[in-house]
């Protein structure tokens, strides 16, 4: 057992950390459009550097950084406070689905500009009827011809404005049992076939949309991964969403959990037993959720396989991140009804963590049945 | 970085388990508690081993290995409810090894080592030890008070039973006496490393408690299904493992600091011992809801083990009290 990490790991560290020192691009400022183009230019930055696509191989432009190095970078963009990539859905989930799934055509036509974030990525997964029971997907694809047309509606689709192809998954086979009749499609976000809604939070901001399909055309070479197969597919996307995430997480908690202690001091309250007992248990569940992540990245590296640890960071951010927030509200006390705040801002932001990602409910059903070997629950 | 054990380490965890699985069936567990007595025959075997002497130096006839090893036998017998003296005894010997003056380890080590002449640790409050582990068979007695501790005779102090929940293990209320010597090491060290112990014996507890509910959950039917294919249940069986993991997680980072990264024990210590305090009684008694009512009966084991994570608890510091210490760690302000 070593809990440091090895001279090569702190090697890159090291790097990762000088480098965003000297190249740390600020705060974005305010306005989408505004914003957006500076998460751009900062996507830029990164892929000059090799950052953009740590986990893909080297071939395909990434870095073939191992588990431990993404969650070493995770940690050290937190630490630092730097934005992540405009094209996040594109580097963590689109890329690794075409490199994964796609034919050379595909890779060679989709993963540079992935990369280099001129062409931005959303994902068409969710629909009103279908969250968590997402093989229930009710979008339609009929085939014409070498191409497919599209209908149907989508859901909490993060920067459908700014992006060119959407993961689509879309049900082919209306016959077939409920998740082998779906395809995953690039569907280009380019037609008026594809009208974007905003969806308006309970934060006052959108950063969700709304997708209204209405015979959206798709080419067949858009297939990615074969008729049929688009379940498969997806989950291997969701899968990649979920790894390495936990380390940055932990390191995102760590610097709220040190404004939040400020903020109790700042308030004369850190020597109530209460608020030392609360903010106490949300440093532990805060490195235990660190721990659980490494050791669940430990045990991937050696065996291939997710440990059941693995599968708990997820869970244990939101509750930590709600319980964090809460807290401060508390501390704040009539303060916090204000909107102008940013703890105000982060409170309301954090309901949606035990929803957003997979509800806390549907990942306990994954803990319980394939982790404890439960009985299926339904 | 790698999280997880080396093959070593591998080793003895599996026969550590697979010995003490074969030694203290349940049913062995039973008639020992409820005999409220040991059988220093299983005592004699451990010393055989060279368990007792773990994370002892070779000099003092130990194995010179170090607190992840410690932690790893703890785990497995915490998971089999071990009724020896084990944790008692190892508890004295951090105290000794990390706070004793050379003359002290001279004089007392290869005893606890060997297993020959046990030691235990007592925690004083107003002069008195409420609860001390086996002290009734103890050759010596380490006191905590503060941040001193005091090295006793047993024969010379005052020892009377206490009928604690938990019979799988002996309990004394202890008055010192006689002459105690200051151990003037690092008592917190010592003091640190047993948390430390004791979470891993209460992370094995979970773990094993954790097993049996969800094998019940699977094999008991309500309403035509088992009742594990009820979220309600399997939610619960989920939150278990939330808690056992995390707790395994905190209580190997301490271990693992308390020799590589020992500026870092004082917290790690803390974080395990809150985690594991919570994680065994929560773990405990949501497997006894699981089970149902042939849970609260006596003839169902899980009982010994609720009561065992219960005392646990509260050995070496409770939850709240590490949660107290990590908060002072931290800056808060000092409790009003």
């Amino acid at each position: 057992m070593d809990l440091t990490l090895s001279p090569n790991e702190q090697a890159f560290r090291d790097e990762v950390r000088g480098w965003l020192a000297e190249n740390h691009p600020g705060e974005a400022p305010r306005g989408d459009d505004a914003s957006f183009d500076f998460l751009k230019q900062w996507q830029l930055k990164l892929h000059e550097q090799g950052y953009a696509g740590l986990s893909w191989p080297e071939e395909y432009g990434g870095r073939g950084a191992t588990l431990i190095e993404q969650a070493i970078f995770g940690e050290e963009l937190a630490r630092a406070k730097a934005p992540g990539p405009a094209n996040v859905l594109g580097l963590v989930m689109g890329g690794p689905v075409v490199i994964a799934h796609g034919t050379d055509d595909q890779k060679k036509r989709y993963l540079e500009p992935i990369l280099s974030g001129e062409e931005i990525w959303c994902q068409g997964f969710s629909e009103p009827d279908a969250g968590s029971d997402l093989a229930s997907l009710k979008t339609r694809a009929v085939k014409d011809g070498d191409e497919w047309v599209v209908t149907g509606q989508k859901v909490w689709t993060t920067l459908a404005h700014e992006a060119k192809w959407c993961m689509l998954v879309a049900r082919t086979d209306p016959d077939a049992p409920k998740h082998k009749g779906l395809t995953y499609f690039l569907m280009d976000m380019e037609q008026e076939a594809v009208q974007i809604n905003p969806l308006h939070q309970i934060t006052g901001e959108a950063e969700f949309n709304e997708l209204f399909i209405e015979e959206a055309r798709i080419p067949d070479a858009n297939v990615i991964g074969g008729e049929g197969n688009g379940w498969m597919v997806a989950i291997t996307t969701l899968m990649n969403e979920r790894a390495g995430l936990g380390a940055g997480a932990a390191a995102s908690m760590k610097i709220a959990l040190g404004q939040l202690i400020e903020l109790a001091k700042e308030r004369g309250v850190d020597s109530d037993p209460l608020v030392r007992q609360k903010i106490a248990g949300l440093l532990i569940e805060v490195e235990a959720l660190r721990l659980n992540a490494w050791r669940g990245l430990t045990a991937i590296m050696k065996t291939g396989i997710p440990g059941p640890e693995g599968s708990l960071p997820k869970l244990q951010w939101s509750a930590a991140n709600q319980g964090l927030t809460e807290l401060a509200m508390e501390i704040r006390g009539e303060e916090a009804a204000a909107k102008d705040s940013d703890w105000t801002y982060r409170f309301l932001r954090a309901r949606a963590n035990s929803i957003e990602g997979g509800t806390t409910e549907i990942l306990k059903n994954i803990i319980a049945e394939r982790v404890l070997n439960l009985p299926k629950l339904r | 970085m790698n999280f997880d054990y080396s093959d070593d380490q591998q080793a003895i965890k599996r026969t550590a388990h697979d010995l003490l699985v074969a030694r203290f069936k349940p049913d062995t567990v039973r008639e020992l508690a409820e005999g409220e007595r040991y059988d220093e025959a299983h005592w004699d075997e451990l010393c055989e081993l060279g368990w007792p002497g773990i994370f002892i130096d070779d000099q003092y006839e130990g194995q010179g290995l170090g607190t992840v090893e410690l932690v790893i036998l703890l785990e497995e017998l915490g998971y089999t409810l071990a009724p020896v003296p084990f944790l008692s005894n190892a508890a004295a010997g951090l105290a000794l090894q990390h706070a004793g003056s050379d003359e002290q380890k001279d004089a007392h080590l290869k005893g606890i080592a060997t297993g020959a002449e046990r030691g235990t640790v007592g925690t004083l409050k107003n002069g008195v030890a409420e609860l001390v582990p086996d002290a009734d068979t103890a050759k010596l007695i380490v006191f905590l008070d503060g941040d001193e501790a005091t090295l006793h005779k047993a024969e010379d102090c005052d020892i009377q039973p206490v009928d604690a929940i938990d019979q799988t293990r002996r309990y004394s209320r202890v008055v010192p006496g006689g002459d105690g010597e200051i151990l003037p090491g690092d008592v917190g060290a010592a003091s640190d490393r047993m948390a430390v112990a004791v979470s891993a014996e209460l992370v094995g507890a979970s773990q094993r408690v954790m097993e049996m509910a969800v094998e019940y959950a699977r094999d008991r039917k309500q309403f035509d299904r088992p009742i594990g294919a009820y979220q309600a249940v399997a939610h619960r069986c989920a939150d278990m493992l939330r808690e056992t993991e995390s707790a395994r997680s905190a209580t190997l980072w301490a271990a693992w600091a308390a020799e590589a990264e020992p500026e870092t024990l004082p917290l790690a210590s803390s974080m395990a011992k809150a985690l594991a305090s919570d994680a065994g009684w929560n773990v405990t008694s949501s497997a006894l809801q699981v089970h149902g009512g042939i849970a609260f009966t006596w003839e169902h084991d899980l009982h010994f083990f609720l009561k065992r994570a219960k005392v646990d608890g509260s050995l070496f510091g409770s939850a709240r009290r590490h949660r107290d210490r990590v908060a002072d760690i931290h800056g808060l302000g000092a409790a009003a």
